[in-house]
């Protein structure tokens, strides 16, 4: 199933685009896994989600932890701890 | 009443206060953040989750409306080029009395900060550099409890 990802922050800027669509294999199911399948498509996908400590994920617009299913998604977003407000 | 904005223009903070006050309320409160000229910062850019960012200000908002059973809250958000003194963030809070005013909008600054998908890049000596999150604000938003 074709999942739209989209990537904000420096996490962007590492991958050099904003968003992809992509079709993972059926045995990819969190968003840890979906991680693991990105980072082997190409380099600087792997340089991108290297420090999992330092990435956080979406799914379908809400916040989630890496372990989370990915259920029937639509949209994962891959990006940095948050840093707004003042 | 509640107010979400997320926008790429100046924050009109007086008209946003003006707005919370309702008929019957007897309180107040509000926070506006500024950019900050820390370290020879010169320009300051915020990227966005167009969508999802409005969903969980949102969220923040109708949660703090039933905890201190507010009468009216307003969240505005600056996204895209700033410099320093312009104003980053309104959040403002409408109650019977100043307590739950108050604390409502402590509740929503602190939280915002964490759960709102913005990042901040600064501009420093020509260079731009992403901000990075702080442990204190992860704090800071801890002491409220958990989210609903």
């Amino acid at each position: 199933m074709a999942i739209n990802i989209l990537y904000f922050s420096w996490v962007r800027e590492m991958i050099g685009v904003g968003q992809e669509q992509v079709e993972p294999p059926k045995s990819v199911q969190t968003v840890v896994q979906l991680v693991d399948w990105l980072s082997a498509q190409s380099p600087v996908h792997h340089a991108a989600f290297i420090d999992r400590d330092r990435l956080r994920a979406a799914v379908d617009q809400v916040f989630v932890s890496l372990d989370a299913p990915l259920g029937e998604a639509v949209e994962v977003a891959l990006f940095p701890p948050v840093t707004g407000g003042c | 009443m509640l107010t979400v904005l997320v926008q790429d223009t100046a924050i009109d903070s007086a008209a946003a206060l003006a707005s919370l006050e309702v008929q019957g309320a007897g309180a107040v409160a509000s926070f506006t953040g500024l950019v900050r000229v820390d370290d020879g910062v010169t320009g300051l850019e915020l990227e966005h989750y167009p969508g999802a960012t409005e969903a969980a200000l949102t969220r923040l908002a109708e949660e703090a409306m039933v905890r201190w059973a507010l009468s009216a809250v307003a969240v505005v958000h600056r996204v895209g080029r700033m410099v320093p003194g312009d104003r980053v963030v309104f959040v403002g809070t409408t109650a019977s009395h100043r307590a739950a005013a108050l604390d409502a909008c402590a509740f929503l600054i602190d939280r915002l900060k964490t759960d709102a998908p913005f990042w901040k890049r600064e501009d420093r000596a020509g260079e731009a550099r992403w901000v990075t999150a702080r442990a204190a604000d992860d704090e800071a938003a801890t002491r409220w409890g958990s989210g609903s």
